[in-house]
């Protein structure tokens, strides 16, 4: 198997993910896209790890997933904190500091 | 779990058995490019998140190909259990309809598939030009629990610790951000 099979899978996720993140409107929705995006930077970690036979590149990954969890639980909170605020989670009315 | 384990661990030791590896990867990768694909652009939310759902799930089935059996049950314990509750909890308490939902993107589409199509050009390239023909140890085996644990609690027991303490204040911090009063 090709090490580049799994990074092309990662990039293909990261770039959908990206887009997910620059189109969405509802702040859930962004989080989502977000969590995609860490996920294929996963994949490249336990891919690597692989690749050189080391296990740093898993416990990494299991650092990232913890971190992640860690980021899904404040971001929501946000999100809740937004909607009780203006009622609406759409993130393109949230623009109480542009200038 | 075992069976996967020894698909992987067969996969790497004979030419049949990197053939089967070779299907279930394409076939993961298919499942899992499409559920991306639709997460990104349904107009329902819940849907949206039950693909992530199926993503997420790939993803475990990934590592398991790749030979990280405790990474691939974390992923399904923290992902598939704790993660994909709290977002559908948000979609619960933001009061999302149930149901197609219009307004959820941006006008300007076109411009976020522009950034994510010159990133994607990018970095196929430069992985093309890096690890064009770079191929994993055929005598690959799959990294156990134990090689795991031990590498956390000795080598990086650090980060370790320094994790505890972040969650312990992102869980501090959730509850006091959503707090009513």
């Amino acid at each position: 198997m090709f090490l580049n099979q799994f990074l092309f899978l990662a990039a293909i996720l990261f770039c959908i993910g990206i887009y997910g993140v620059l189109t969405r409107k509802n702040g859930v929705l962004m989080l989502m896209s977000i969590e995609l995006i860490l996920n294929s930077v996963n994949i490249n970690l336990v891919a690597f790890g692989a690749y050189h036979q080391h296990i740093a590149g898993q416990v990494f990954a299991l650092f990232v997933i913890a971190v992640a969890a860690a980021e899904v639980g404040v971001g929501l909170a946000i999100v809740l904190l937004i909607y009780r605020n203006r009622r609406s989670i759409n993130v393109a009315e949230a623009n109480l500091m542009k200038g | 779990m075992s069976v996967l384990a020894v698909i992987a661990q067969e996969s790497a030791l004979s030419d049949q058995g990197a053939w089967i590896a070779n299907i279930f990867f394409y076939a993961i990768a298919a499942v899992a490019i499409m559920a991306a694909l639709k997460m990104v652009t349904t107009q329902n939310v819940v849907h949206a998140a039950l693909y992530l759902l199926v993503v997420l799930t790939a993803v475990a089935a990934t590592y398991i190909v790749l030979g990280a059996e405790f990474a691939a049950v974390t992923q399904a314990l923290v992902y598939l259990g704790a993660v994909m509750v709290l977002l559908l909890f948000g979609v619960m308490l933001t009061r999302a309809k149930i149901g197609i939902e219009t307004d959820l993107d941006h006008e300007q589409k076109w411009m976020g598939a522009l950034v994510a199509v010159v990133t994607g050009a990018v970095m196929g390239y430069s992985l093309w030009e890096a690890f064009g023909d770079v191929k994993l140890p055929a005598d690959q085996m799959p990294q156990t629990t134990q090689q795991v644990s031990d590498s956390i609690f000795s080598t990086y027991i650090v980060p370790f610790e320094a994790l505890s303490v972040l969650l312990l204040a992102a869980l501090i911090g959730a509850v006091v951000v959503a707090r009513r009063d």
